[in-house]
């Protein structure tokens, strides 16, 4: 049989109809298509997309089932090292993880290892629908309590690999709904929340408890858990407060901050607004500042609300653009308008305080700078205005700092990330960390790693290994 | 859910809730403040601590009747439930013996100045409170504040009470009157706040302002809420909502507070023709 070169390509929403909606853009494969794209699969004994993977999800095992039809256990072997696969097969930068290491994409595409991952898991989520749930296996009751604070991807991964080994799992969230920022960041169109709910009714099934409502390091404190009986904490809470470029008239009315816009309209539901409560503005001219996901979210999310041009603000050129290219080029084909190698200066306002204009300065690149990018420069005398109505501001978080503040002798970093060793573990004892509080801002995937090593490295602990 | 162990009508579209909220009461000291939604559909709104009873794990919020979301919480019975309520957030009080204080509460902000005139007069402190409505009937909580304050000053816009006036007009004349005042707490609408502010900027005493900033996380995650402080972006939320009031861009505070005044508007005319009030 002759290898398929090119990746079979997934159905989309087409761009005219899909920016004027919140449904999710890729359609997913069809059962016919999935077998066709796992076929593509060499199965070669060197494997290198399982240590690109920073779960190492058995890839290959898993499109082996797919290619021979057999389903449930294909899931069997992604719920032994991912339990959330449905989000992972949606958000993983997977062309910079597993498939840029593909030995396929030597002789053509890599193979859509997170296409197939997608499929198999929504599968799963339509058996589940019809009442076949599959629960894993839990281990003999350890009769140990953990708390989990947060409930974003690092708590959710956490909270499943204990409770699979056999602790009382309890989460606390300081939202009212789950997910962090599976639920209040990214869009509907990109991830629809019905499958976030799915998979953490999942975990609701398994066993593990969840506290609504409840911030800790405000409600009750690290050692206020300890002392009510948990053995072991791990923080997850994820990057907190916005950063801004801290430029005149920043604070103007109709200037976001990324988590602030997504926010509202993600967990608020502001889109559907005054049906719901919590309102958004919404202009026709939107400017965007930054170039990473958050940026492309913002971007395409005011599109869907209604604006009719919305321009893309970014200091470096496309090829420094932190963002995955699946959405560079999604939000391209959007009509997104992007103004690369520009920086805004300064906002101005009308008599309301409302923001009316932008004001941009063309940059250039520079030398190399620490992040091994080319700094950009700004170019004198190329100041320039663009009118518009809204502006979000997507260039990045700093961690919350409510944990911190509250917790005696947990040791924090630089920038107000807490301090974790090789296991996760924090300078106070018995509580461990991962995700964005520990990394900063960086991908789903790898606040699911750091969750998955936390659960390992507390068990670790709870049966005196490590100390 | 949490339900609303108390509801008391305090005057013309003020209400007083008692809600029973264990995992606020833990924690809870005076300047902090809870977020609440009311139901599915509905909006996180904050509103500052008024009292609290640690024992019986209640919280108590004052609130005025102004627009939809807060009609909808007025409109929930005693016995009845609020979906969500989170807390206790913000920063507390700095409170210690500072020597005499005194204490600005405004309108609705009579509330949650209560707990700090308590606090400050369990920590020894010689409490001046000025509180100051729009007319007679809006009076409430007078003697729960005198009880605690060593000196209680009232004034009310039209007159029909206490002094014709603003608290303004009462602190200037407190100060005229040449005691030594170690601090100034005031708790209020923006307007008032900034007018407080003014007066004891010209003569040099430490001023706190507690401030009002619309809110969607409350929790430090989302800036709606923040706002220039000596120079810098600081949020209400996390690092407030008390701040050294002679620090605050009270104009920038009142515009952000009015961003959205369109869009209340709509949805509040909508919902009561909707519900035919």
């Amino acid at each position: 049989m002759s290898i398929i070169k090119e990746q079979i390509p997934m159905k989309e929403q087409l761009p005219q109809e899909r920016k004027k909606n919140f449904y999710e853009v890729p359609l997913g494969y069809t059962k016919e298509e999935a077998i066709l794209e796992a076929t593509r699969c060499l199965q070669c004994p060197t494997h290198p997309c399982i240590d690109g993977c920073p779960v190492h999800i058995d890839i290959p095992g898993f499109i082996k089932a797919i290619k021979e039809d057999n389903l449930s256990l294909s899931i069997e072997i992604m719920h032994d090292t991912n339990l959330l696969p449905a989000i992972t097969g949606r958000v993983c930068p997977q062309e910079e993880q597993c498939q840029v290491v593909c030995v396929m994409g030597k002789v053509g595409d890599p193979v859509a290892i997170g296409k197939l991952e997608r499929y198999i898991a929504d599968w799963e989520l339509e058996n589940r629908s019809r009442g076949n749930i599959n629960i894993p296996k839990k281990k003999e009751s350890k009769n140990k309590k953990i708390a989990i604070v947060g409930s974003g991807p690092a708590g959710l991964t956490c909270a499943v690999n204990l409770i699979k080994m056999g602790y009382e799992v309890t989460i606390f969230e300081g939202f009212h709904e789950l997910g962090g920022v599976l639920t209040y960041g990214i869009p509907e169109f990109r991830l629809p929340k019905k499958i976030v709910k799915e998979e953490i009714e999942f975990l609701n099934k398994l066993g593990v408890k969840f506290n609504l409502d409840f911030p800790i390091g405000r409600s009750e404190t690290i050692s206020d858990l300890f002392k009510d009986g948990y053995s072991a904490v791990f923080i997850g809470t994820g990057a907190g407060a916005p950063q801004f470029m801290h430029i005149p008239g920043e604070n103007l009315g109709g200037i976001y901050s990324a988590n602030e816009y997504l926010t509202r309209v993600n967990l608020m539901k502001a889109y559907k607004f005054p049906d719901y409560d919590t309102p958004i503005k919404v202009g026709k001219r939107v400017a965007v500042i930054g170039g990473g996901n958050v940026a492309m979210d913002s971007a395409r999310t005011a599109l869907r609300l209604g604006a009719e041009h919305v321009f893309l603000i970014y200091r470096r050129s496309r090829t420094e653009m932190p963002a995955r290219e699946e959405e560079i080029i999604h939000a391209e084909e959007e009509g997104i308008e992007f103004m690369l190698l520009t920086n805004p200066i300064r906002y101005i306002g009308n008599e309301n305080g409302l923001v009316k204009q932008v004001e941009c300065i063309k940059m250039k690149l520079g030398e190399e700078d620490a992040s091994g990018r080319r700094r950009p420069i700004p170019i004198e005398s190329s100041e320039f205005l663009i009118d518009i109505e809204q502006a979000i501001v997507a260039i990045g978080t700093t961690p919350n700092p409510i944990i911190s503040k509250t917790t005696q002798d947990l040791k924090t970093g630089r920038h107000g990330e807490i301090l974790v060793d090789e296991n996760g573990q924090t300078s106070v004892k018995g509580a461990f960390a991962g995700g964005d509080i520990v990394t900063g801002a960086a991908t789903v995937i790898t606040a699911m790693g750091a969750g998955g090593l936390a659960a390992s490295s507390i068990n670790r602990y709870l049966s005196g290994e490590l100390k | 859910m949490f339900k609303i162990t108390k509801k008391q009508k305090l005057g013309p579209e003020m209400v007083l809730m008692e809600i029973n909220a264990p995992q606020v009461t833990k924690h809870v000291q005076p300047g902090q403040f809870i977020i609440l939604r009311v139901n599915e559909k509905g909006e996180r709104i904050p509103l500052t601590v008024a009292d609290f009873d640690s024992e019986k794990r209640r919280v108590t919020i004052v609130f005025q009747k102004v627009g939809k979301t807060t009609y909808l919480l007025g409109s929930i019975p005693e016995g009845g439930s609020i979906l969500d309520v989170t807390g206790p957030l913000g920063t507390p009080s700095e409170i210690s013996k500072f020597g005499t204080v005194v204490c600005v509460g405004g309108g609705v902000g009579v509330a949650p100045i209560y707990p700090i005139v308590k606090k400050l007069k369990s920590e020894g402190n010689e409490v001046i409170s000025i509180i100051g409505y729009r007319s007679k009937n809006y009076v409430f909580w007078e003697e729960k504040i005198k009880n605690v304050s060593d000196k209680l000053l009232i004034a009310t816009n039209d007159g029909t009470y206490g002094e014709k006036g603003f608290v303004t007009d009462i602190l200037i004349k407190l100060l005229e009157s040449n005691i030594k005042i170690d601090r100034v707490i005031t708790i209020g609408p923006a307007i008032m706040m900034k007018a407080v502010s003014d007066i004891t900027k010209l003569k040099k005493i430490k001023t706190i302002a507690s401030l009002n900033a619309l809110m969607v996380c409350g929790m430090g995650m989302c800036g709606t809420c923040r706002l220039t402080i000596g120079g810098e972006t600081k949020l209400s939320c996390s690092d407030g909502p008390e701040f050294d009031a002679h620090l605050v861009d009270f104009n920038e505070l009142m515009e952000r507070l009015n961003v959205y005044k369109e869009e209340e508007k709509y949805a509040f005319e909508k919902w009561k023709t909707e519900a035919k009030i």
